[in-house]
């Protein structure tokens, strides 16, 4: 507006040396300042600058996704706080190598049509030095079928006597057919005959609880360091919420020889992919996921590395409800023969470790004595434009009408979400003329539209709870209430009802092989891929397992090596 | 003047019951169902769980219950870290975000001055144009861009330097403060060195400052005691929004540098529909907000003599 005034220049000067007086100040004072607030928040508790391996000391740095939600075993129900469980904790049978079962707190088990019978090794021991006896397990199981507990894996246990009952409140929790013996004795009484009870036992929910503990934690059990009790390879020694836990080796685990680091420090919790891939390359943190962005930095730098598939099987599901063009069985058929998994793990995804979507029954499950789906090879839908034209045709003459409406496609709001539904909604545009409508929304209003049935197809999946076909199989029948498209084939329903009960290998096998071959020809939903995870080791670090089903990554058998 | 704050605390109150009802009835009328998870459950299980947690009632009396626990400072237990208290979270994460963003504030308001008033000293001439550069890219450039950029320089420079100057993520130290804070702050800095800046223009020309010129008092004090008291006027005041804009928002910052701080909380709380911890994080960031507003309107007394008058 105004000009400046005379002298203005040598005014401008000896402000400028003012200021500059102020700016030195200032950076003195904030100096201070922060020597300050560090002062105050190290009596907090935050990170250490540490390595991401520490040989001399034993120690392995390493990064959660998230603070455990929930490490009391009876309510839990996420994958982060079973990783945590995995490693304090130990239930009577443990995942061994190779994917076989080894035992845990039970030495050996036996397991008949109507009951099952685990001997306690009498060398299992509590952090606190007292043993691991079976009223542990009992109080345990009595507490997560205990409505008042309001446990989400109480179903879990619907297959032992009277839990079922005692979960609708029916019957008195001490009914439930599961009791002690001495101290090193459990038997169990179980309603229906259980192919994979073995493999259930693996499960945090069936972990020991110990009765005096709990009660004495007044309802803080597991929330925080020195509320929960261990008897697994480690302990937890240090946990300051939200930003880091410490696990160090268990002196009373009956195993201890074989751990071989004394400690896990699990110094960030972080989901960011970025970040966690630079605490790596600063050598702070032993383990780190990749995404596409750094898996070509990784595979520029010669960067050992490893993929692996989590087990679960993503895919796109038909809404059966009356009304909706889905249920039409043509129409099903005619999405069936457009979607193509090979060009959406190689073109869309283009990260190693998926795996083309070829049935609802993962690569990885087992069968008779190959892999399952190398004995009972799912059939091979090729992408058939003409076929697929032909049975949208078909559809269109069932429904009356000339154009199927908009179709509406439900999804999340992640990045790969995003990607996947654009290709669906092209794939379909070009190949059926068909219209389809995105819906994304975030996780709980996802789950709050598929419950009610608010979708003609919705992107979805499923990680298996235990290593068994059967937590695959019985998804799409109709009493489940996890079938949210309300999918019914009365030849299903049976088939599931005979594997729930079978315990014969070769029938259930064969029985999991029909209901592949039903899933394909009467398709409640489309398998698309197999997710699967690439990420960088540390060299040094050895030992390290990752598993479809059960807690993982596996760190308890880690040691620290040569590079 | 005690008449005036207690006035202002009774605003601060009835605005901080406004935002709970608000966001009470907001929360319950999204879709979506906090008891939902990835797998499915009974009816019976269900019903367990909404009794558990007090979801059967109907939803005005689960207001009143909510008030009447409000008003005793109580606000549950959370739905997603289910052994933990809303007031145990509010307590132990709070402090880290306040510290971060105490130094934001601090590095904002700092820059802020600095860099504003040597724009407005040297008007149009090179130094005024290459920071109103930064200033806007400042402004334009969302946090997160930021947070990303600040890092990779670190991983850069730890790379560079053979060791470990900076940690790349985390908290703790002042090592480990130093760059996030600096990025939570960059966005408000630029903010302030402009609001400076026309604000030191405006009183450039005023009269007391030709008077103080022509009476002759020494350039250095004529600066410091009259103009960039009197340009700080307008800074001061946004200031307070500010701070809890900087503390309640930063989130990007905290997740990218592996913060422990509550911002987290917040917006995850949010996405997973954590009732309890929506409503505590909220109520709690709204009394900080009111508190901070009320703060700089007493503080504007001490800076202004006018307003105390009035």
């Amino acid at each position: 507006m105004n000009e400046p005034v005379s002298n203005q220049d040598g005014f401008n000067r000896s402000a400028g040396r003012q200021l500059l007086l102020i700016a030195v100040g200032s950076v003195v004072g904030i100096t201070l300042l922060m020597l300050g607030l560090s002062w105050a928040s190290s009596l907090a508790g935050g990170a250490r600058v540490s390595k991401g391996i520490d040989a001399a000391t034993g120690t392995v740095t390493l990064a959660l996704a998230d603070e455990p939600p929930q490490l009391d075993s009876t309510r839990s129900t996420d994958t982060i706080s079973s990783m945590v469980l995995g490693h304090v904790t130990e239930g009577l049978i443990k995942n061994g190598e190779g994917g076989k079962l080894a035992p845990g707190v039970a030495e050996r088990w036996e397991i008949t049509d109507t009951s099952a019978t685990f001997w306690l090794r009498p060398d299992a021991r509590w952090s606190d030095g007292k043993p691991v006896t079976a009223h542990d397990f009992v109080f345990a199981w009595r507490k997560t079928v205990d409505p008042k507990t309001a446990s989400e894996y109480a179903t879990i246990f619907f297959a032992i006597k009277n839990a079922e009952a005692i979960n609708k409140g029916q019957a008195p929790v001490s009914s439930l057919g599961v009791r002690a013996e001495g101290d090193r004795i459990l038997r169990v009484e179980l309603v229906r005959p259980v192919a994979y009870f073995d493999k259930l036992m693996v499960f945090k929910s069936f972990n020991p609880v110990r009765e005096d503990f709990f009660n004495a934690t007044r309802g803080r059990y597991g929330a925080d360091a020195d509320t929960l009790l261990y008897n697994g390879p480690f302990k937890i020694t240090r946990w300051v919420h939200g930003s880091k836990l410490r696990m160090e080796k268990n002196e009373f685990y009956w195993a201890k020889d074989r751990v071989k680091v004394n400690v896990l420090d699990f110094a960030y919790f972080s989901s960011d992919p970025n970040a966690l891939i630079n605490l790596y390359k600063d050598g702070k943190i032993a383990l780190a996921g990749l995404n596409q962005e750094n898996l070509n930095e990784a595979l520029v730098k010669r960067w050992p590395i490893n993929r692996f598939q989590r087990g679960s099987v993503a895919y796109m599901e038909f809404n059966h409800r009356k009304g909706r063009p889905t249920a039409n069985l043509h129409l099903r058929r005619a999405i069936q023969l457009v979607i193509d998994p090979d060009e959406i793990v190689y073109r869309v995804i283009k990260l190693p470790g998926n795996v083309p979507g070829r049935s609802l029954f993962p690569v990885w499950l087992d069968g008779v004595d190959a892999k399952f789906r190398e004995e009972y090879p799912a059939k091979r839908i090729m992408p058939d434009r003409v076929e697929a034209r032909r049975q949208l045709a078909l559809a269109k003459k069932a429904l009356g009408v000339d154009k199927i409406p908009p179709l509406t496609l439900l999804s999340d709001d992640g990045a790969l979400g995003d990607k996947l539904t654009e290709y669906y909604q092209e794939t379909f545009r070009r190949e059926l003329g068909l219209e389809i409508r995105i819906d994304k929304q975030i996780f709980k209003q996802r789950l709050a539209k598929m419950s009610a049935g608010d979708f003609d197809i919705v992107s979805a999946g499923w990680n298996p709870d235990f290593p068994d076909p059967l937590t695959f199989a019985d998804l799409f029948a109709s009493w489940n209430s996890n079938n949210r498209g309300r999918y019914k084939n009365p030849e299903l329903d049976r088939l599931v009802a005979v594997a729930q009960t079978s315990t014969d290998v070769r029938t259930r096998m064969d029985v999991f092989g029909k209901i592949q071959e039903i899933l394909i020809e009467d398709p409640p939903m489309v398998p698309t891929y197999e997710p699967g995870v690439v990420y960088v080791v540390d060299p040094r670090l050895k030992g390290v397992v990752r598993r479809v089903a059960g807690f993982d990554p596996d760190y308890t058998n880690v040691s620290i090596g040569e590079k | 003047m005690w008449r005036y704050t207690l006035n202002r605390l009774l605003q601060g109150i009835v605005t901080v019951w406004f935002i709970a009802t608000a966001t009470f009835l907001a929360m319950h009328a999204v879709p979506g169902d906090p008891m939902s998870g990835d797998r499915a459950v009974t009816p019976e299980i269900r019903k367990n769980l909404e009794a558990k947690y007090g979801l059967d009632k109907p939803l005005a009396e689960q207001y009143v219950i909510y008030l009447g626990n409000l008003a005793r400072g109580d606000f549950g237990i959370s739905f997603t870290q289910q052994n933990r208290e809303v007031n145990d979270i509010i307590r132990e994460h709070f402090p880290i975000s306040a510290t971060l963003g105490i130094l934001a504030i601090v590095f904002a308001s700092l820059g802020g001055i600095l860099w504003g008033a040597l724009t407005a000293l040297y008007r149009n001439k090179l130094p005024d144009i290459v920071i109103m550069f930064f200033v806007i890219l400042g402004i334009s450039v969302p946090s997160f861009v930021f947070a990303a950029l600040g890092q990779l320089a670190l991983v850069k420079l730890n790379d560079f330097l053979g060791f470990s100057l900076l940690p790349v993520a985390g908290w703790g130290t002042v090592s480990h403060m130093l760059v996030p804070s600096l990025v939570l702050g960059l966005g408000t800095m630029a903010y302030l060195t402009r609001l400076m800046r026309s604000s030191m223009l405006e009183i450039i020309n005023s009269d007391y400052l030709r008077t103080a010129k022509a009476k002759g008092l020494p350039a250095t004090r004529i600066f410091t005691r009259h103009q960039l008291r009197n340009a700080i006027l307008p800074v001061v005041t946004v200031l307070g929004p500010s701070i809890a804009g900087i503390t309640t928002g930063s989130f990007v910052v905290e997740s990218v540098f592996a913060i422990p701080g509550l911002g987290r909380y917040f917006v995850q709380a949010v996405q997973q529909l954590d009732y309890t911890v929506i409503m505590g994080t909220t109520v709690f960031f709204g009394s900080f907000l009111v508190l901070m507003v009320i703060i700089v309107d007493l503080l504007y007394g001490f800076i202004d003599p006018r307003v105390r008058v009035s």
